[in-house]
């Protein structure tokens, strides 16, 4: 049953990479790849009971983390085309860091 | 100082939690790298004591059940018409009232409309969020305000 | 097989059928916007009743309490995450499809 689930977890990776490929924005790129990490994320879980070892969850934990981290960092690279920007609506902030 | 403790016990608390392995070694690693998070956040100047509004968070398990069945109940008719062949949609964008007060209340009540399949909130200024719904029924049950008022309510327990 | 078996099997496959539904929505759906309602559906729906089918397989023990807490944190990260998407999508100028022009908020 665990094996039923991880093919249909797959089959739905599959479309959310054809997503990924058709575009047409970046950000329908980028939702898809949000979409496929959550997907990661059920794939490790389930994975984990499958081969009866459980201490996959913390691998899941993380995901979940590099997931959300992941995505602000490359929304913010899309938006600003700069990591290292702190706060370009407020200057203040912005002159007090640099 | 009060503050960094409490978060440095709850801290050290959910590493226990997650290790499971009690020897002195991972012990004090643990203790280290919980030492190291809360000399980070203090650094950022993300856990000030202005920011915080507790209170807000002890009535949130009564608001999850109500949550969650809405969330269903959109989910399952969000599903039927994206298998339907005629994919009947009404994508629309319009702008809800946020009645609550503090910061914490507004990303409460914001979440919870994204949370919810079939609005997004777009856009969160002082008093309005803009939100795209996918069809008239989503948008019309959140334009009852219901979701809003339930979320003022745990904004005002402890006040009143 | 008992009850608690057949309870996890019908909500690890109901969560997958959901997960599925979304990505086909993914697909289908004809704009960004409304594609973002889809990958929302396999966020809640999908995710959580993929994670209570693994519960009720776990029982009561420790598995159960890092699975809720997986389970929590996916919920609190995904609607954040999104909204950071839609709100720089809609901040870069990309407009809403919709079959009423006057709705569109400029």
């Amino acid at each position: 049953m665990f094996m039923a689930a991880m093919i249909g977890i797959l089959a739905t990776i599959v479309l959310a990479v054809l997503r990924t490929l058709l575009g047409p924005t970046v950000f329908d790129r980028i939702l898809a790849i949000n979409m496929l990490g959550t997907k990661i994320i059920l794939l490790v879980a389930v994975l984990g009971f499958l081969l009866g070892r459980p201490d996959f969850l913390d691998l899941a934990l993380i995901y979940v983390f590099l997931n959300f981290i992941g995505i602000i960092a490359v929304l913010k690279y899309v938006k600003f085309k700069n990591l290292a920007t702190v706060n370009p609506d407020n200057e203040e902030v912005g002159n007090e860091r640099v | 100082m009060l503050n960094n403790l409490i978060l440095g016990v709850a801290l050290y608390a959910i590493w226990l939690l997650w290790s499971g392995h009690y020897s002195l070694l991972l012990l004090s690693l643990g203790a280290i790298s919980c030492l190291t998070v809360v000399v980070l956040v203090r650094r950022m100047g993300v856990f000030e004591p202005e920011r915080q509004h507790v209170h807000l968070l002890l009535p949130l398990p009564l608001y999850w059940p109500w949550l969650l069945w809405a969330i269903f109940v959109a989910n399952l008719d969000i599903a039927w018409r994206v298998l339907h062949p005629k994919l009947p949609i009404a994508p629309c964008v319009f702008k809800v009232k946020a009645s609550q007060k503090s910061e914490l209340g507004r990303v409460i009540y914001a979440n919870s409309i994204t949370l919810t399949p079939g609005t997004v909130s777009m856009d969160v200024e002082s008093d309005t969020i803009t939100v795209h719904a996918l069809t008239e029924k989503s948008a019309s049950s959140l334009q009852t305000g219901e979701m809003d008022r339930r979320v003022t309510a745990l904004e005002l327990e402890r006040e009143s | 097989m008992n009850v608690f078996d057949l309870i996890s099997w019908v909500c690890l496959l109901g969560g997958v059928f959901f997960c599925f539904v979304g990505s086909v929505g993914l697909l289908r759906l004809p704009d960004f916007y409304s594609r973002m309602h889809g990958a929302s559906m396999t966020d809640t729906l999908g995710a959580a009743l993929v994670f209570i089918g693994l519960m009720f397989q776990a029982g009561l023990s420790l598995v159960t309490v890092k699975l809720v807490m997986i389970l929590f944190f996916l919920l609190l990260t995904s609607p954040t995450s999104t909204h950071a998407l839609a709100k720089s999508a809609f901040d870069a100028g990309l407009k809403p499809w919709v079959k009423k022009q006057k709705d569109v908020i400029q």
